[in-house]
């Protein structure tokens, strides 16, 4: 086992959000840093958007999801950052005690002076598994079927309803058009969008995608795979049948905060949240530039007592 | 057509991979027997066996003078001796009939209906009692009757061991192989299924709801199974303290009620409802079924959180109008077990010694040579202490690899539940609990299927939920 038992700073995620705590902490002149990610790559959520509209901030430039990440991921490069890729963080202890698990070290455990969550968001299921009905295939979160089209190549369904007005939902419902899909309706219980106007312009309204306000799921049908939706019109009472073969939820992100969560640990200076896990950012720049922020001032903590 | 008795394929066909058919394997691979177990699903607990509420009952519920009161106080016995040998997890929490002040003579008229059957250390626990071991209880709440052998367990988990010690044993299983006649000549039988004939001194009828229709197929006569449909509504696992027992009400005629139950994954379930069907595939929820579910719960305790559901799901009992199980050799080696619903699961150790003493008054069984008296869980990596994990990973790295997030499970379960017959996401979900947790699915969705393509050697589009029909993705 090739790893350090004591960092200065050890980064949880290595989204755009954790790339840049490391990246900012490392350039303001911090030594021995830990960053570790799950995932074979660097660069988070990006990696499955291949849609532009990231970097205009930043990089002052409108890129794709995966080009921002390729971007940052560079900047890394010329670091000494150590970097664990493929490592799953499953543990930290109120005395910054860091478990991570890969199949070369095993399980480890690393302390550090700093630790900050990067850890991104996961999607809101709830929705999803208590509308009554059947338990058919075919039902899919938006980020699944986004992982699931971009990533495998693979579709979800041929006629596809999305549930809730989400980034992610509006995003998809483009994408599955694109790929010969018909992607029947958008349904939203609120009586506003979720997701953002620019969203809705260009992925719903190009494309001639109706979206219901308003308009309640009531039942999922089919019993092997999805056959159909009954939903209502929450004003009206009316009730509808649509048929679909797919159902994707986008109904909402949540921070992912779990491994504070599991030792009842709440952020503090030393235990940092960073991006999406401290609150979800519709735009990558912001996150990005928040982050750097934070490593910052990690590194004026950290020398800063070295100097005293 | 004639059938030679030298044609014979089997000693025993068992029709049904569901806990009585898996109980009934496990028994019988004690002998010297050929057994094969035919399942028409894709893998063994897709039917009721898998969606019930999991509850070892003491059996003091059902009338003493019935057929499944007797086998389920046995059935409840002989479990703690299973879950040790097969490597079941099993949680002995007890029961409690709870009643308001004018049901206390209800009570005792259970109590005396548990000790008639035999059901050890009933006992009326009164207020106090309450107040001190389950104070959530509500307050009008005077009485109960206390079982302290009632247990919870996760039903699949105990399919599998039985069948995987049957399989150690030499008996045989084939998944998606529907059987489709049975005919007789001669005391030898012929089951022709989607795939093949076999010719089978015994058959075993432990087809659950569509048991009535095999007996049919075969030309005999038995009871009609009306299914009975049960809603069941699974908690967070936040949620904690409600209650340390599983929590009845002072039952109705047709039904045990709703119950509390703290399953043995550390989570609550709220259920079930019961509803008469027609449709033996109908395992649709519904949001008045929870509504009622919910209703019925506020009545037992003080305090119930608010929207609290994580997901529900549906079973059918397959229930016949006597609400007796029906279990007999209706014709010389063919054996029916009609009816088996609720207490089943609890049953099901005895109903298979139940098979078994039919079968041995015929002709003594002789005890099998080699056999295997254990059986190894998967191991659940995530409950093992940190140098154990580490040796695992030496020894194969794939349990370096974490595939589900939420419960911590590695590449390695994964694949050992593929290698003990998992083909499908619901079967890896059972066997492993991948998918189960907080985010169900959405982040280990893909890794499986990835898993289950390599290892099976299938296409993406040829992966199902539960079998075919099921398909994932085009
Ligand atoms: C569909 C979609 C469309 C979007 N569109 C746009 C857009 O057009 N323009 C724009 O500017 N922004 C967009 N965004 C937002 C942007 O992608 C996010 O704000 C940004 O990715 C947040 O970065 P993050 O690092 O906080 O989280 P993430 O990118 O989610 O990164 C978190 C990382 O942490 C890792 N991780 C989590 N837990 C662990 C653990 N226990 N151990 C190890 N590693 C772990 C994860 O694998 C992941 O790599 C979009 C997002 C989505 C989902
Ligand atoms: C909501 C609910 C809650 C319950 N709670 C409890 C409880 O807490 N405790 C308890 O003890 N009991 C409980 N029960 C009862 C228990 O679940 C059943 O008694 C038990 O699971 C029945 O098992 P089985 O093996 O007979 O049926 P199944 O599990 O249905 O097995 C029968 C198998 O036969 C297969 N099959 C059918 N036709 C064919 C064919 N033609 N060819 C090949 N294979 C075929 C089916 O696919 C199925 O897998 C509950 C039941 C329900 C519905």
């Amino acid at each position: 086992m090739s790893i350090k038992k004591e960092y200065n700073l050890i980064v949880i995620g290595g989204g755009p959000a954790g790339m840049a705590v490391a990246y900012s902490a490392f350039q303001a002149g911090v030594k021995d840093i830990l960053l570790i990610e799950r995932h074979h790559k660097l660069g988070g959520i990006l990696n499955q958007c291949i849609h532009v509209g990231f970097g205009l901030h930043y990089f002052k430039k409108e890129l794709t999801g995966t080009e921002y990440a390729a971007r940052y991921r560079k900047l890394l490069s010329n670091t000494d950052i150590e970097i664990k890729l493929s490592t799953f963080v499953t543990n930290v202890s109120p005395q910054k005690e860091v478990t991570f698990i890969n199949r070369s070290d095993g399980v480890c455990v690393a302390r550090a002076q700093r630790l900050v969550l990067a850890t991104g968001c996961r999607e809101r299921t709830r929705e999803m598994l208590t509308v009554p009905g059947f338990r058919p295939a075919g039902i899919f979160t938006a980020g699944l079927a986004q992982e699931m089209v971009n990533i495998y190549g693979l579709m979800p369904g041929k006629k596809i309803v999305v549930v809730g007005s989400g980034d992610i939902g509006l995003i998809m419902a483009r994408r599955l058009t694109l790929e010969g899909s018909q992607v029947l309706a958008v349904l939203e219980i609120q009586p506003q969008l979720s997701g953002l106007i620019r969203n809705k312009v260009q992925c719903l309204d190009d494309f001639n995608i109706p979206l219901y306000l308003e308009h309640e799921l009531l039942e999922i049908l089919g019993k092997n795979r999805v056959e159909g939706i009954r939903y209502r019109d929450v004003k009206g009472q009316k009730e509808v049948y649509m048929k679909c073969d797919a159902v994707l939820f986008s109904v909402g992100l949540i921070p992912e905060r779990d491994l504070l969560i599991d030792q009842e640990m709440t952020p503090s200076n030393e235990v940092r949240l960073a991006g999406n896990a401290n609150y979800v950012h519709e735009l990558v720049d912001h996150a990005t530039k928040e982050s750097e922020k934070i490593g910052q001032e990690i590194a004026q903590e950290l020398l800063g007592a070295k100097n005293v | 057509m004639i059938i030679k008795s030298h044609d014979i394929t089997h000693d025993i066909i068992i029709i049904g991979a569901g806990i009585v058919g898996a109980a009934i394997a496990y028994e019988l691979a004690k002998y010297e027997l050929e057994i094969l177990v035919l399942e028409k699903e894709a893998e063994p607990s897709f039917g009721v066996s898998k969606s019930n509420s999991g509850i070892i009952h003491t059996g003091f519920q059902s009338p003493a003078t019935s057929l499944k009161g007797k086998l389920a106080v046995r059935g409840n016995k002989l479990y703690s001796d299973l879950a040790q040998k097969l490597d079941l997890p099993l949680k002995q929490i007890g029961e409690l009939v709870v009643a308001f002040e004018e049901e206390l003579p209800k009570l005792e008229e259970m109590q005396k209906n548990g000790q008639e059957l035999g059901v050890p250390d009933l006992q009326i626990v009164d207020r106090a009692w309450l107040d001190q071991h389950e104070p959530n209880l509500n307050q009008d709440i005077q009485y109960a009757l206390l079982g302290p052998t009632a247990a919870v367990i996760n039903p699949y988990e105990a399919v599998y061991a039985l069948l995987e010690n049957a399989l150690a044993n030499q008996a045989q299983l084939h998944c998606s192989e529907k059987v489709l006649s049975i005919q007789s000549q001669n005391s030898v039988w012929q089951v022709t299924t989607e795939k093949a004939v076999y010719k089978t001194r015994y058959v075993i009828n432990a087809a659950g709801l569509f048991a009535d229709e095999i007996s049919q197929l075969a030309g005999i006569l038995c009871p009609k199974i009306i299914p009975r449909k049960g809603e069941e509504f699974l908690l967070d696992r936040h949620i904690q303290n409600l209650t340390e027992r599983v929590i009845f009400p002072v039952p109705k005629p047709d039904t045990k009620g709703v119950l509390i139950i703290p399953t043995v994954d550390g989570n609550y379930m709220l259920g079930p409802t019961a509803t008469e069907i027609e449709d033996k595939t109908d395992l649709s929820t519904s949001q008045a079924g929870k509504e009622k579910v919910l209703k019925a719960i506020s009545n037992l305790v003080k305090w119930l959180p608010e929207t609290i559901v994580i997901t529900s799901f549906a079973g059918l009992r397959p229930a016949l109008k006597n609400g007796d199980f029906y279990i007999q050799e209706d014709q010389p080696g063919f054996v029916n077990l009609v009816g088996i619903q609720s207490p089943g699961l609890t049953a099901a150790p005895a109903i298979a010694e139940h098979v078994r003493e039919i079968i041995e008054k015929k002709q003594p069984l002789k005890t099998r040579v080699h056999y295997q008296s254990e059986r190894k869980a998967i191991p659940r990596f995530r409950d093992l202490p940190l140098n154990q994990k580490n040796t695992l990973i030496q020894q194969d790295p794939d349990f370096g690899e974490i595939i589900c997030r939420c419960e911590e499970v590695t590449k390695a379960e994964i694949k050992m539940a593929i290698q003990r017959g998992a083909c499908t996401l619901d079967g890896i979900k059972f066997h492993t609990r991948a998918q189960m947790g907080r985010c169900h699915g959405s982040f280990c969705t893909a890794k499986i299927m990835t898993i289950l393509k390599d290892e099976l050697g299938l296409k993406y589009q040829q992966i199902t939920k539960r079998g075919k029909g099921t398909e994932i993705v085009y």
